[in-house]
């Protein structure tokens, strides 16, 4: 690998926004002049914030590299950085070659144009040249399949074709380094099954490419190498299998924000405890979690209850909403315990995050990571082979098979030894 | 500037903290060169797509403009036209290169705000952008030059050779209308009520600037207004070189040429300036 030539350096690389307080955010001249006049000496009082800061990375040619962190942990700014669309604050990159940005699919893209105006101005957009567009121009229509919409404007294309033909742009850019950010989370399951060959066709041509995504197994699949970040820092930078493991087990431990008072929402009402009756617990088993609420303030007594039960990789599972089932809670007479079950779907062994929150029309208590528990491995079903292949799957399904006819009989199977 | 041992050949681009006044990468906008024209023919298509008037109102807008100025200064005011020329063929000639300016100034000056999801999402050279509105300025003052030419025909009005410069004028208008639209357009991405003090100062422009009138006919107490208004000298300029009227003093016209340049210079300067922060703030 060192063999072959760099084609993106960065040494020492920082972006720093400022937050301003006291000061309440001047965005008009009038307020800066006025604010000048009254206090000539005084400065507002700034903070930095550094999104990102110390960072080495060293890529070279047809590298294909994972960048991984959770939410803020500074992977937009990065990429931003390396795009070009923002400067850095400090530190320098050395790019060897053009940079394509791929950070949302369709930027530009404008709905009174037709496909193939759209086609011209999203491919220049992106860095294509005119000449670069004409000759990818066939292969663009036929990866989006809209040959027959061409000359239709695209605010009458379904949402489908609309996501298809902006990605199909962005997929046929021929910048030597390629920054991809979850552009691959679109479209139906065909063609994002599509869009993943394609990412391996870039991959192999030699291209270097960077790709954020909270999918694994893309991940796992496309790229040799990950860095993850963490804190607008370098947490790790080695081999696939490795980092991914250390991103698992960084989201993994995330710490709750369990200081009631500096969550967000209106602080009415306060989730003030949550249990877990049982933290270890079987695949088909109902998830408990109990909660208590507390009233800190007159002017609302009244909630209901959200939880969403989300996996070590931080996707949402499942989202219960007290008000789906008709319930609101009441704290008028005082503190009062509640529990959310969820008996279905079942799900996957592994390690699970509860986030809570109270809600009125409004945001009274959003409690991140509220608690957590864990499914022991093991399925409740007959063959064992079914495991490694269903794995993969979304959720383990809870189902039956029903068979009617002459033969109904002694072949039939008997159904699952289900505990519950 | 230290090399990596491992890499001989020179990085294709180096980027830094800067606080530069110039453009940081000529190379770029070469490289764009084909937005430059998609820009254009986007907002040329949707203009003339979208309202069915489209190509009426770029005749009538200049038209009725004329019309208000030949009533104000001509009726009311009580002006007269050079002899032989029509009041209002007088003031259309001012208003087709006026509306070139203020057209390319005010688009230039909101563009980038309009286009923040794209600023936020994308790297091309962000000096696009307001360039891209001069193209279809143009295509509107050629609209309205058809619409001059009409008229100077019916009315048998030959300004002779000097026709040939009138491009030349039209240049350094778009130069001047760059430069306060580069400048204007720079500011109002932190300071958002830029765009709204813009129109205010069009409109004060348009006052202020002999375009219904020749800088003689103003009372000799306000003539140093228009003597320092870079625009004076090329308003004269244009009506010399399509009705025929009197070049502008030497004076006057070699400071219009200079202040317009001048401008555009500062405009760019500005805009390189403050471009390293569009995609933060905007």
């Amino acid at each position: 690998m060192s063999s072959s030539s760099l084609a993106l350096s960065a040494r020492g690389l920082g972006k720093a926004y400022t937050i301003t307080h006291n000061a309440t955010d001047h965005v008009t001249m009038a307020e800066v002049a006025l604010q000048r006049l009254r206090h000539p000496l005084r400065r507002a009082e700034r903070e930095q914030f550094w999104a990102a800061r110390g960072i080495d990375l060293d890529l070279h040619q047809g590298e294909v590299l994972g960048l991984l962190g959770r939410n803020g942990a500074g992977k937009s700014t990065l990429l931003k950085l390396l795009g070009r669309i923002t400067t850095p604050t400090e530190g320098e990159i050395k790019l060897w070659g053009r940079v394509g940005s791929l950070l949302e699919v369709g930027t530009g893209f404008h709905p009174e144009l037709t496909g193939r105006e759209n086609i011209y101005l999203n491919g220049s957009i992106l860095g294509m040249t005119t000449k670069e567009i004409a000759r990818q121009f066939d292969a663009i229509v036929d990866f989006a399949g809209v040959e027959q919409f061409l000359d239709t404007p695209v605010k009458r294309y379904s949402s489908g074709m609309y996501v298809r033909l902006a990605f199909a742009v962005a997929a046929h850019l021929e910048s030597e380094i390629l920054l991809v950010d979850e552009v691959l989370s679109v479209g139906d399951a065909d063609f994002q099954k599509k869009c993943l060959g394609k990412m391996r066709d870039v991959a192999s041509t030699g291209r270097t490419v960077i790709l954020v995504s909270h999918q694994m197994r893309s991940v796992e699949e496309l790229c040799q190498r990950v860095v993850v970040l963490d804190r607008g820092r370098v947490a790790f930078d080695g081999e696939t299998a490795d980092g991914v493991a250390n991103y698992l087990q960084q989201a993994a431990t995330f710490v709750p924000d369990s200081d009631a008072n500096a969550r967000p929402g209106s602080g009415h009402l306060r989730i003030t405890e949550v249990s877990v009756p049982r933290t270890n617990l079987a695949v088909e088993e109902p998830k408990r979690i109990r909660f208590r609420i507390e009233q800190f303030d007159t002017a609302t007594d009244r909630c209901w209850v959200t939880a969403i039960f989300r996996n070590s990789e931080g996707v949402p599972v499942a989202h219960c909403e007290s008000l789906q089932v008709g319930m609101w809670y009441s704290a008028l007479d005082g503190p009062l315990e509640g529990e959310v079950s969820l008996r279905s779907p079942w799900l996957h062994p592994g390690d699970y995050i509860v986030d809570l929150a109270l809600q009125n029309y409004g945001m009274i208590d959003q409690f991140d990571g509220a608690c957590r528990f864990s499914v022991r491995p093991g399925y409740p079903y007959r063959a064992g082979a079914w495991d490694e292949a269903a794995r993969r799957d979304l959720v383990p399904p809870d189902f039956d098979f029903d068979m009617q006819g002459a033969s109904v009989g002694a072949d039939a199977l008997e159904s699952p030894d289900r505990s519950t | 500037m230290t090399d990596t041992p491992l890499n001989p050949p020179k990085p294709w681009f180096v980027a830094r903290p800067r606080k530069s006044w110039f453009p940081s990468n000529p190379r770029d906008l070469w490289h764009f060169r084909g937005l430059l024209a998609r820009f254009t023919a986007r907002d040329l298509t949707l203009r003339y797509r979208q309202t069915v008037l489209g190509m009426t109102w770029v005749v009538l807008q200049p038209l009725l403009g004329a019309g208000v100025l030949s009533f104000v200064f001509g009726s009311v005011a009580g002006l007269s036209a050079p002899k032989g020329i029509p009041y209002l063929v007088f003031s259309f000639a001012g208003m087709v290169a006026w509306n070139l300016y203020s057209n390319i100034t005010m688009r230039a000056g909101t563009v980038l705000i309009g286009n923040a999801q794209m600023i936020q999402k994308v790297f091309f050279p962000r000096l696009l952008l307001p360039l891209s509105q001069v193209g279809s300025s143009l295509v509107d003052l050629a609209v309205s030059l058809v619409v001059l030419a009409i008229m100077l025909a019916v009315y048998g009005i030959w300004a002779g050779w000097a026709l040939l410069l009138l491009p030349v004028w039209l240049l350094l208008f778009v130069f001047a209308a760059l430069g306060l639209g580069l400048t204007s357009g720079a500011l109002a991405v932190p300071f958002r009520d830029v765009q709204y003090v813009l129109p205010v100062a069009i409109q004060f422009l348009l006052f202020a600037t002999p375009i219904a009138y020749s800088i003689s006919a103003a009372p000799a107490s306000t003539r140093w207004l228009f003597y320092i208004n870079p625009l004076s000298g090329l308003f004269e300029a244009v009506r010399w070189s399509t009705l025929g009227t009197p070049f502008p003093s030497s004076g006057l016209i070699t400071y219009s040429i200079v202040a317009s340049l001048a401008m555009f210079l500062l405009g760019v300067m500005v805009f390189s300036r403050l471009e390293r922060r569009f995609a933060d703030v905007i």
